[in-house]
């Protein structure tokens, strides 16, 4: 805006002076911001960097050599041997159950607080809220022992119902907020034609929902595939374990060789950089829970 | 007469559908996260050791016993678990805020390719913490050809093992969970700037004000509601930060680097020590409070405005 006008009265010698300064400090401000964001990446391509060298010319030669050689057989063996793999397809198993099992009940709970009036609504609108902050380890040991008690502890199930379980707070508090924006007419009119309520729900209000449950998945995606504190408190057995737990062993099996661990650890980040981009999409469509998102 | 009844009759009736809703998703969080936050409690007052049947009831004697622990001459496990957790948050609140209420300040005078340094600066949001904690722990600061250390190898002789290093490990740990935090600080200010309303700019513009001026006395006043949510996001992150230590130290070097949360973790699973776990777990949960009724009464109040 700032520049338009000054070029319109753009003929006095000042104007034409603070022209310049601003050029200047456009290019001061472009600098910046490249030497900034590039070195705030640096531990990434430092990463990258370490993942394609081989272990001993990196312990001999030190981080700033140039690579004796690129390598990408770290990648294929924490693929295959390290069993990275297998971790990512347990993240997809635990994941996937958890947010369709999350995103539906909350869309039940958020229904009857957005569009109902009844004793107890604020109640357990606020206490979804509260439970979003909730630190785990105020739950980690009765969940323990409750896994135990229903023959879930090392099984899939124990972390697919922690997760659906802990996450309904947030999903609640999102799609709650986005049904309430729904006008009320649109229902009244389906009550009107004979429509029951489970079926006002399910063919009115969750397709005119659907925005919102997008950003709301592709964030729960993250977070649940992302968990691992769940993950090592209820998985014993290696076969099951998500990626984020997987690591860990990958780090005790393969202790002198970091290339392998830190290429394991890229190929881990792969998924939830795909859904990412996807949510950056989402994002700009969309308003976010009746919020303006940064991107 | 015939008119009124049946309203009156309607709203006499229960209305038992939105409890038909609500069941299915409120018997999985009492199960699920309300019982067992109570068990907790209870869990506190016991010495149970997870093995044997019975749990004796010991009233404080855990809180008593991890408060005594404070204030000795070698710092005990508590001792240093608690002051890392305020060392955390108190970085937290300001640093990765800071920085990130300046980026999004910068970014917000149109700039043209902000999207990619947006994403530069998110990308870390995106990996998990057990990724973060391995590309600091191998990438920057393993002693044998990281990053910084065969940075500082230019400068100094014998530059430090920063994870093994008593004084340095808890700041190393948390520069790198900060490094993660600042893009999401970022796009919540970047967010909340686009909601400020431009006239009152223009206004501040005509009045004279230079650009420090309008960022104090016009914007950030603006922004106290993203501030408030910011805030007490990077408490109850910091508070509950668990992953990035036990990844990277698991607490060591000798508790130098042990939070509440790592500390109940050792209590709790590898020493069977549970009723001291689940007294330290209602302690982070109690600090944790604090913020979380702070946070409740914001919602609140937008709730009574809507």
């Amino acid at each position: 805006m700032a520049t338009q006008t000054e070029t319109l009265s753009g003929v006095t010698t000042a104007a034409v002076n603070r022209k310049k300064s601003n050029l200047l400090g456009r290019i001061a401000l472009y600098s910046f911001l490249i030497i900034f964001t590039l070195s705030y990446m640096t531990p990434v391509f430092s990463a990258l960097l370490t993942s394609v060298r081989t272990q001993d010319d990196i312990s001999l030669n030190g981080f700033f050599s140039a690579p004796r050689e690129i390598v990408l057989q770290n990648y294929a063996q924490a693929w295959s041997q390290g069993g990275v793999n297998k971790y990512l397809l347990n993240s997809f198993i635990i994941t996937i159950p958890a947010l369709i099992g999350t995103i539906f009940l909350s869309s039940l709970s958020a229904y009857a607080l957005a569009r109902y009036r009844f004793r107890g609504n604020r109640p357990i609108y606020f206490m979804y809220v509260a439970g979003t902050m909730l630190p785990f380890q105020i739950l980690l040991l009765p969940v323990f022992l409750l896994t135990n008690k229903l023959g879930l502890y090392n099984t899939y199930w124990s972390v697919i119902l922690i997760h659906t379980a802990f996450q309904l707070g947030f999903c609640t508090f999102v799609l709650r907020n986005f049904m309430r924006t729904i006008p009320g007419e649109i229902m009244d009119a389906a009550r009107i034609d004979g429509a029951n309520e489970f079926g006002i729900y399910w063919r009115i209000v969750m397709p005119l929902t659907v925005p919102a449950i997008a950003a709301v998945a592709t964030l729960e995606f993250t977070w649940i595939f992302n968990d691992y504190l769940w993950a090592i408190i209820l998985l014993q057995n290696d076969a099951l374990k998500p990626v984020t737990a997987g690591l860990s062993t990958l780090q005790g099996q393969f202790v002198t060789n970091w290339p392998l661990i830190v290429a394991g650890a890229l190929i881990a980040t792969v998924p939830t950089l795909i859904v990412f981009f996807a949510l950056l999409k989402n994002f700009d469509r969309h308003q976010f829970s009746g919020h303006d998102d940064g991107f | 007469m015939a008119v009124t009844s049946p309203t009156v009759h309607q709203k006499q009736k229960m209305n038992w559908t939105p409890y038909l809703f609500l069941i299915g998703p409120l018997a999985l969080y009492l199960v699920w996260i309300i019982g067992p936050m109570l068990y907790t409690f209870y869990l506190s007052l016991t010495d149970w050791d997870g093995i044997s049947p019975e749990a004796k009831y010991v009233g404080l004697e855990n809180f008593e016993a991890l408060f005594s622990s404070l204030g000795r001459r070698v710092p005990s496990a508590f001792e240093y678990s608690l002051s890392n957790n305020l060392k955390w948050l108190l970085t937290f609140i300001t640093v990765p805020v800071g920085i990130g209420l300046g980026l999004a300040m910068v970014l917000n005078q149109d700039v043209k390719g902000d999207r990619f340094f947006k994403m530069g600066i998110f990308l870390p949001q995106v990996l998990s913490l057990p990724v973060i904690a391995l590309i600091w722990s191998y990438g920057v600061y393993s002693p044998r050809g990281g990053l910084l250390v065969s940075l500082l190898n230019m400068g100094i002789d014998d530059p430090p093992a920063m994870l093994a290093e008593k004084h340095l490990v808890i700041w190393a740990i948390i520069l790198a969970a900060a490094w993660r935090q600042v893009g999401y600080i970022m796009i919540l200010y970047v967010a909340g700037l686009k909601n400020v309303d431009p006239t009152l700019l223009d206004a501040s513009l005509v009045d004279g004000a230079n650009a420090w001026e309008r960022f104090r006395h016009v914007i950030f006043p603006l922004l106290a509601p993203v501030t408030t949510i910011v805030v007490v996001i990077s408490i109850i992150d910091s508070l509950r930060s668990f992953d990035m230590v036990w990844v990277m130290t698991k607490g060591g070097p000798a508790n130098a680097s042990s939070v509440l949360a790592v500390l109940m973790y050792i209590q709790a699973f590898n020493n069977y020590k549970m009723g001291l776990g689940a007294a330290t777990a209602v302690i982070l949960f109690a600090i944790s409070l604090v913020f979380i009724i702070a946070y409740l009464s914001r919602v609140m109040k937008d709730e009574l405005e809507y």
